[in-house]
């Protein structure tokens, strides 16, 4: 399990590097000054410039350039954003939770719904069950989020009214950012409409939610059909048949264990789809999460949250990818050592 | 002890449920009074003495303070304020203002005033933007538009404190329409004590940023270019507002907008869209207000053949401001009878333009010797205004219209904004279309800087047009302050123009808004944009 470890925090280290690498570059191919588009002082005065200079190194060569970026980058410095003023730090730390929050429920929302109806699929393998489920997973899979986004807004906020179209939470209710994710912070807030605050956010994440999952729970529901057949067909199960197990024992016992852990290392993977998901999902719902606060420095040319951004959505999903790997490695033995197999 | 556990589960269930209760009938009365405007963008300044842009003035003028005298929101004539009664000498040269005695200041997490509003605010309020040496005039940029603009600097020779609640101006010359001027937008009152008190603090840039006022909202919180939490100033002098919260959703998409109204995230939205789906709606209710200003297409008088009032006559019966309307406003405005709106004191309804009618039109220019007609230049603003949307649609419908009476135009566009203004002001255009926004109610708002002698001088009388029997109606208006004999003289004005027809008239736009019908009181002015003192829910 250690040399596992080792393994993926090496593979982890030399990832970021080469992201910082290119972040590093970024900044050179961005029009405008280097210099300008690294800090993101825009409306620096030339002494200001100077002392900046001095501090990222410019008059030395391009490596120690590179080190000192580094540097910054690691006291948590990855300058001002050109058009809110504010360190980048600070708005990534605003705007990360809420989007750790989307995915992180709808996440489980794809695997709670995915996976057990994948199974569905298997047992009733080449039955109208399945090909059912198997339609509506392709369906569900070939729906452009962007448009299905919209659609959920026209029916259900606007014809019918059940949910909210935009935002985290109704703007009436105060709640202290403690966390930054709304529900948790709800629960630590001392308001006296807690209760109906709770309530509120969950109406505004409904929709949002159900966007983002769909896609990766149509993935979950091939996966688990495709791994549970896969182990329905393997000789332990046949063996627990002959003993005379019922088909629900073999289900429950054997098969579902050994199929989950298929399905998990997956997880990983497909959380990098679901963040791309997400962004756009946030941009369509205002959700205020670091994607719909990408997508934005896109369009404003607010070049150092672009860097800064890049760097740390893409070590998050990193990050989320390592725990899933390790989680994995955990519950199954194969995985660690190639000499627990056969 | 089964039993004793049961009966404990009974009595939390119980609880639970009668807290569920009152939670849920308090965050009932939470969003039942509250309200949230859909604001179109984020504003500059929480102070609207340092801006002019209505988004901030919508924000901030009348949520936040008071003025010493204020528009009513019916005819817009002048109504008492901070100052309970004012008294003009007959020169006109001073003005003295009583001020009520008790108007507090908004109590916040920031700042706790000791006193209620006395003349050292007002003469606060008004030597920072008037004294270039005044310690907060440089403080946020040091400009001060509204009254850079209104040339107050100039007019207002000095503010003197008489008493504790007694303030007199001193202008330069008469002019009536210093009240209006007073009563603007921009003209507010700040706290003096809270301005001593940042001057400690060395803070003195906050005075713009965390806001102190008189009005019947408090600043409570502002996240940027998110939201603006208001809440109700309990000791407001007209009574506290009934709501619990007033918050703008700043969302500069108008789509985005329009859905949060549907789906009842906003009571109240700007500037909306689909107007139609906003009417069909059982719940919602579309308002709008004709905004102060006008979209005229206006003659070089000095140039001929515009010199001949005959043929200027001619082409006003020639143009279908209706067609227009539809086109280029797409009906979001109401034809211009003459310069000023309907909606100000000065507005005479007996005086209407001249009909579309193609044979008068060509009778006129047959009388004026131009019976083969003529051809001429047309200058289309190269901008969108609210005024005129779309100039060079505009001018391509008067082209085809003038086209019926032989006159030829050619459309002259193309230049930049400021260098169109200037050659415009240079006189260099043989006719234009242009308009103008009223900074403030006063009708000589319209009537001095659109077509007097003075402002041909100055640039912004686009005709070139100097008639000295309307010029003294206009100095005789300015120099009377009984509001029934500057009605009269404001009539014989607009008169004079209906027969010289220096310029045509042809929209006065208007300014929407959507709602909630569960939002009672009136939000949305034709001046000062919106006010939600008053505005309750139910």
């Amino acid at each position: 399990m250690l040399i596992f470890t080792l393994r993926r925090f090496s593979l982890f280290f030399f990832t970021l590097l080469l992201l910082t690498m290119l972040s590093f570059s970024l900044s050179f191919l961005f029009p405008g000054e280097q210099l300008i588009n690294l800090t993101g002082q825009v409306s620096a005065s030339p002494e200001q410039l100077a002392v900046l200079a001095n501090e990222y190194q410019q008059q030395s060569g391009i490596l120690s350039q590179y080190v000192s970026y580094l540097k910054h980058l690691f006291q948590g410095d990855m300058g001002y954003s050109m058009t809110s003023h504010l360190p980048i730090s600070t708005e990534v730390l605003n705007r990360l939770p809420a989007t750790v929050e989307l995915a992180s429920v709808a996440l489980l929302v794809a695997m709670f719904v995915g996976i057990p109806v994948g199974f569905c699929a298997a047992i009733y393998h080449r039955k109208v069950p399945d090909n059912l489920i198997l339609t509506i997973a392709m369906i569900g899979y070939s729906i452009p989020v962007f448009w299905l986004g919209i659609l959920a807004i026209l029916v259900f906020s606007i014809k019918l009214g059940w949910f909210p179209s935009s935002g985290q939470i109704s703007l009436l209710f105060e709640i202290k950012h403690i966390t930054g994710l709304q529900l948790i912070d709800i629960i630590l807030s001392d308001s006296p409409y807690k209760w109906q605050a709770f309530q509120d956010a969950t109406r505004h994440l409904i929709l949002p939610v159900i966007v983002v999952a769909l896609a990766p729970a149509t993935i979950f529901m091939r996966l688990a059909r495709t791994a549970m057949l896969e182990v329905l067909d393997t000789h332990y199960i046949k063996a627990a048949k002959a003993k005379g197990l019922t088909f629900i024992q073999i289900i429950y016992r054997h098969a579902m264990r050994n199929a989950i852990i298929k399905v998990i290392r997956d997880i990983g993977l497909q959380f990098a789809n679901l963040i791309t998901i997400a962004m756009v999902t946030e941009v369509i719902f205002s959700w205020p999460g670091i994607g719909s606060w990408l997508i934005e420095s896109i369009y404003q040319r607010d070049y150092t949250a672009i860097q800064g951004g890049l760097i740390v959505l893409s070590s998050f999903i990193f990050i989320v990818h390592i725990i899933i790997d390790l989680v994995y490695a955990a519950l199954n033995p194969l995985a660690r050592e190639p000499r627990h197999g056969t | 002890m089964a039993y004793s556990t049961l009966t404990y589960y009974y009595r939390f269930a119980l609880l639970i449920l009668v807290l569920s209760g009152c939670d849920s009938n308090e965050a009932l009365s939470l969003s039942k009074k509250s309200i949230i405007y859909c604001s179109e963008g984020p504003p500059e300044s929480f102070n609207p003495q340092t801006v002019s842009s209505g988004t901030t003035i919508d924000a901030t003028s009348h949520q936040l303070y008071n003025r010493l005298i204020e528009f009513s929101p019916i005819d817009n004539a002048i109504i008492p304020a901070i100052a309970k009664s004012w008294h003009v000498t007959r020169d006109g040269k001073m003005i003295t203002f009583y001020l009520r005695k008790d108007i507090q200041f908004h109590q916040t997490s920031y700042f706790m005033p000791t006193r209620a509003l006395n003349a050292d605010d007002v003469l606060f309020s008004f030597n920072r933007m008037l004294d270039i040496n005044h310690e907060y005039h440089p403080i946020s940029g040091g400009k001060y538009p509204f009254f850079q603009n209104a040339q107050l600097t100039n007019l207002i020779d000095n503010i003197e404190k008489i008493n504790d609640h007694t303030i007199r101006f001193r202008l330069a010359h008469a002019d009536s329409s210093f009240l209006a001027n007073i009563g603007g937008d921009s003209a507010v009152i700040l706290s003096k004590e809270y301005a001593d008190e940042l001057v400690e603090l060395n803070a003195m840039q906050e005075i713009d940023m965390l806001p102190i006022g008189t009005g019947p909202f408090k600043f409570k919180q502002y996240s940027s270019g998110a939201f603006i939490r208001y809440e109700p100033h309990s000791n407001y002098w007209r009574g506290k507002s009934e709501l619990k919260q007033l918050v703008f959703d700043i969302t500069p998409r108008d789509t985005a907008r329009l859905t949060k109204l549907l789906a009842g995230e906003c009571d109240v939205i700007a500037y909306p869209i689909a107007h139609e789906k906003i009417k069909q709606h059982p719940n919602l209710i579309l308002e709008s207000v004709i905004s102060f200003n006008v979209g005229y297409f206006g003659f070089n008088t000095r140039k001929p053949p515009f010199d001949n009032p005959l043929v200027r006559k001619a082409l006003s019966y020639a143009i279908n401001k209706q067609a227009i309307l539809e086109a280029v406003y797409t009906g979001q405005a109401e034809v211009a009878n003459g310069i000023i709106p309907n909606s100000s004191w000065a507005y005479d309804a007996r005086i209407t333009s001249q009909d579309y009618s193609i044979t008068t039109a060509q009778e006129l220019l047959t009388q004026a010797g131009y019976s083969n007609g003529f051809s001429m230049d047309l200058w289309a603003m190269p901008v969108q205004r609210s005024y005129n949307p779309d100039a060079i649609t505009m001018a391509k419908l008067i082209q085809a219209d003038l086209q019926k009476i032989g006159v030829e135009v050619n459309i002259v566009s193309g230049y930049e904004w400021s260098t169109f203004l200037r050659k415009v002001s240079e006189g260099e255009h043989q006719s234009v279309l242009l308009g103008w926004s009223a900074d403030n109610p006063d009708p000589d708002n319209f009537f001095s800087s659109l077509l007097s002698c003075s402002s041909a001088n100055t640039g912004s009388n686009r005709t070139f047009w100097c008639n000295k029997k309307f010029d003294q109606l206009l100095e005789k208006a300015l120099k009377t302050d009984n509001i029934n004999k500057r009605k009269a003289y404001y009539s014989k004005a607009l008169k004079l123009i209906n027969e010289e027809v220096p310029l045509i008239p042809i929209a006065h736009s208007k300014r929407y808004q959507a709602r909630a019908n569960s939002v009672k009181g009136t939000v949305l002015r034709a001046i000062g944009g919106v006010d939600f003192n008053g505005v309750t829910k139910n």
